[in-house]
């Protein structure tokens, strides 16, 4: 046990430190993210920034345009960025979901053609999954796919698919055998959004934005090189990207809540505290550590063994909680400016923004209480309640 | 960075673990044996010169056994402070001591040696009376002494500063140890006891608690190694990750508890069951040293004003427009 950094971590971090300072701009430093990230170039700029220096894709091969580092960089990273204040790379979908399916299931034309414009923020990926029928119940599937002279013909309905009105590629969950129920006959598709018979239509969200979107695909035709994995093994490979949308977003996660507790902090002294909000600042702060050092525990276990820790699963779960109870916080410190909007509010409204998009934190990527059984079933070995 | 236990810590973890489950009143003798009284006493004075990860991994261990004995006393409290020669008494099981810091003195009925704080110094109290207590937890008494005179001096009072993150970490991962095992107790129940025709860990109303327990031992577990480290490393935070951490596992241990007893029904009710005695350990701990309210104003006063150790607690700053 040696939670220091290795001289070769410090070197990287150190680099990396002086990088940041050099290149951030500040008018993005603190960006408060959401939709508002694809206006203007930018957030994209800067994605392109963090891509030609390297650290984006930090873990993945080189041969595809990535840093070719260990996990534990890719853990120093995240946290010199939020310690900087400096926002992700705006191809959340891409690089957190999409790359890491294509790596582990694709061919090499594939991750020859997709792999470095996800990374340079060329192409945005949406995640075409979730459907009116199917949510939670992801085995729902209805979207049909259908093999007709050497290409799929998609018709069907996707929701709540982020970013789905920027996007150029769209990694998708299809049916491709109409006998089928649940997990068989799934197939998984990449989709190129300019094709004929895909339309977006944005939903209006909570904030007042449109991040998400519905897609329609209608008469759709889909090449069969696109196909990810086998026709019918869908099921397998959408369980891979699963696994990195809640896993390896584990860092990425804890990044973000120690932004929010240091902007807290900050809200605390601009704006003062009495004791028992202090306590619960406290609170937040110990729970944010404690989320680093789970994720430092099962880090190091997937540097030793080759797998994660147990406890890492529970990353996602405890930062959607935490995220909406420090916004919450930041809104009561606000007190009677509480109730003000966007450029009236102070700090531009950064925490009524950041407070009602907490509130999906517990919805997207398995909800609070599909993440619960999760634990139970798969950590604890409990019973299965389905 | 490496958050992860060597072989050996490994080994000792498993051998603790197999000699606890066996030995539930261990004599002192017995500890000095196995080299657990020496873990961080210098080998020229017949320690293992290992340091307080290997002292936390044997915390964990007795809170998970609720081992009856000075152990955390002596260990976490008082031996850093004593002289060398002192030191080695301890490691070959010659010596248990106990630290007097408030009126309310543990393991009185155990520990052969009292230590004392006077004035500037940390003392040997000599000659006083003690008076056991009745407590809850049976497995770890509390006590008064009476009269007595201060003997021989230990060391300077400042060496406080050291003990007490010690004292809070080794609670915690202690904690940590009691909630494991009631949270094993709680699976294994509701992975076998059926109602309604079912087991009842299918109910969510059974199994999220459950998920929800282990979610606060792992985070509490992530904070009380993290502090270990620190203190072993003597790192300056510290002060801060074993406040944070005290309040944090202490708060998990009776949580978790709490949640094993519902689950188990009116079994978990009862005498018999074991899950009281844990459930009592953790109350304990929760009490002793310093409440989570009082810890978290510390860290409070890190975040907020970067201050580093406790001291006395800030002036609240004054709310400005609402
Ligand atoms: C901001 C945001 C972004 C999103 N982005 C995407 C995206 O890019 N691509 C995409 O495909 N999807 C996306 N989603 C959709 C998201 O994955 C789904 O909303 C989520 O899986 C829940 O499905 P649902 O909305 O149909 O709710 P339902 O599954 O109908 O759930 C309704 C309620 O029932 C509960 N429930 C359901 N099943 C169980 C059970 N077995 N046990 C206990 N409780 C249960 C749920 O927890 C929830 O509280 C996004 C959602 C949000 C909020």
């Amino acid at each position: 046990m040696d939670l220091r950094d290795t001289a070769e971590e410090a070197a990287f971090r150190a680099e990396l430190r002086a990088w940041l300072e050099e290149n951030l701009p500040g008018d993005i430093q603190g960006h408060r993210g959401g939709a508002a990230r694809f206006e203007g170039e930018a957030m994209r700029a800067w994605s392109r920034a963090l891509y030609d220096a390297g650290y984006a894709g930090l873990t993945w091969p080189k041969e595809y345009g990535g840093g070719g580092a260990p996990y534990t960089h890719q853990a120093i990273l995240l946290e010199e960025m939020a310690r900087a204040e400096a926002p992700p790379h705006v191809g959340v979908i891409g690089i957190g979901m999409a790359g890491p399916t294509i790596m582990a299931h694709g061919t090499e034309e594939h991750k020859a053609r997709h792999l470095a414009p996800i990374l340079s923020a060329e192409e945005i990926w949406c995640q075409g999954f979730s459907e009116p029928g199917a949510g939670s119940d992801l085995a729902g599937v209805r979207t049909s796919a259908r093999l007709e002279d050497g290409h799929f013909v998609v018709d069907g309905q996707k929701v709540w698919s982020s970013f789905a009105h920027i996007a150029d590629f769209c990694i998708l969950l299809t049916r491709s055998d109409p006998e089928s129920t649940r997990h068989a006959g799934l197939t998984y598709l990449i989709v190129d959004m300019k094709a004929p018979g895909v339309e977006v239509r944005p939903l209006t969200q909570i904030t007042g934005e449109a991040e998400f979107n519905e897609i329609f695909f209608n008469a759709v035709e889909v090449p069969v090189e696109n196909l990810l994995g086998e026709v019918g093994g869908g099921w397998q490979v959408a369980m891979t990207t699963l696994l990195h949308e809640r896993g390896t977003l584990g860092f990425a996660l804890q990044a973000a809540l120690e932004v929010q507790v240091r902007k807290l902090a900050t809200l605390a002294r601009d704006r003062g505290a009495d004791p028992i909000q202090r306590d619960k600042i406290a609170r937040e702060w110990i729970e944010m550590q404690a989320v680093r050092y789970t994720n430092y525990r099962s880090l190091s276990q997937l540097m030793k063994t080759g797998l994660p820790g147990p406890e890492g699963s529970i990353s996602k779960l405890v930062w959607s909680e935490a995220n909406q109870r420090v916004t919450k916080l930041a809104l009561e410190l606000l007190g009677p400016d509480a109730p003000l909007w966007d450029g009236n509010a102070p700090y531009g409204g950064y925490w009524q923004y950041q407070q009602l998009r907490s509130r999906g934190n517990t919805i997207e990527a398995g909800t609070s209480e599909v993440l619960r059984n999760i634990v139970a079933e798969r950590v604890l070995g409990l019973p299965k309640s389905r | 960075m490496d958050f992860t236990f060597t072989p050996e810590q490994d080994a000792l973890r498993e051998q603790a673990r197999d000699f606890l489950t066996a030995n539930s009143e261990p004599a002192w003798a017995e500890l000095a044996e196995l080299g657990w009284t020496g873990v961080s006493v210098a080998e020229e004075d017949g320690g293992a010169g290992l340091g307080f990860v290997e002292e936390a991994v044997i915390f964990e261990e007795l809170g998970r056994a609720l081992t009856k004995g000075p152990y955390l006393s002596t260990v976490a409290a008082v031996l850093p402070i004593l002289p060398s020669e002192l030191q080695a008494e301890v490691a070959a099981g010659e010596a248990s001591w106990t630290l007097a810091l408030g009126p309310l003195v543990p393991d009185l009925d155990t520990a052969q040696r009292i230590a004392v704080v006077g004035g500037d110094g940390i003392f040997e109290l000599e000659g006083a009376e003690r008076e056991i207590l009745q407590t809850t937890d049976e497995t770890r008494p509390l006590g008064v002494v009476r009269g007595g005179a201060p003997g021989r001096r230990l060391a300077d009072s400042t060496a406080l500063d050291e003990i007490r993150p010690r004292l809070l970490a080794a609670l915690a991962i202690e904690a940590c140890g009691v909630a494991r095992r009631a949270l094993e107790y709680a699976i294994e129940y509701a992975a076998s006891r059926e109602q309604f025709g079912r087991r009842i860990g299918v109910y969510q109303a059974v199994s999220h608690p459950l998920a929800d327990a282990y979610t606060q031992l792992e985070l509490a577990r992530s904070l009380a190694l993290w502090a270990a480290w620190c203190v072993a490393e003597q790192d300056e935070l510290a002060p801060v990750a074993a406040a944070a951490a005290k309040a944090s596992a202490a708060e998990a241990a009776v949580q978790v508890c709490e949640t094993s007893i519902q689950v188990h029904g009116g079994i978990g009710f009862t005498w018999e069951h074991v899950l009281h005695r844990l459930y009592k350990r953790a109350l304990w701990i929760e009490s002793f040293a310093a409440s989570g309210t009082s810890l978290r104003a510390e860290v409070a006063a890190y975040v907020l004003e970067g201050k580093k150790a406790p001291g006395p607690a800030p002036e609240p700053v004054l709310t400005q427009g609402g």
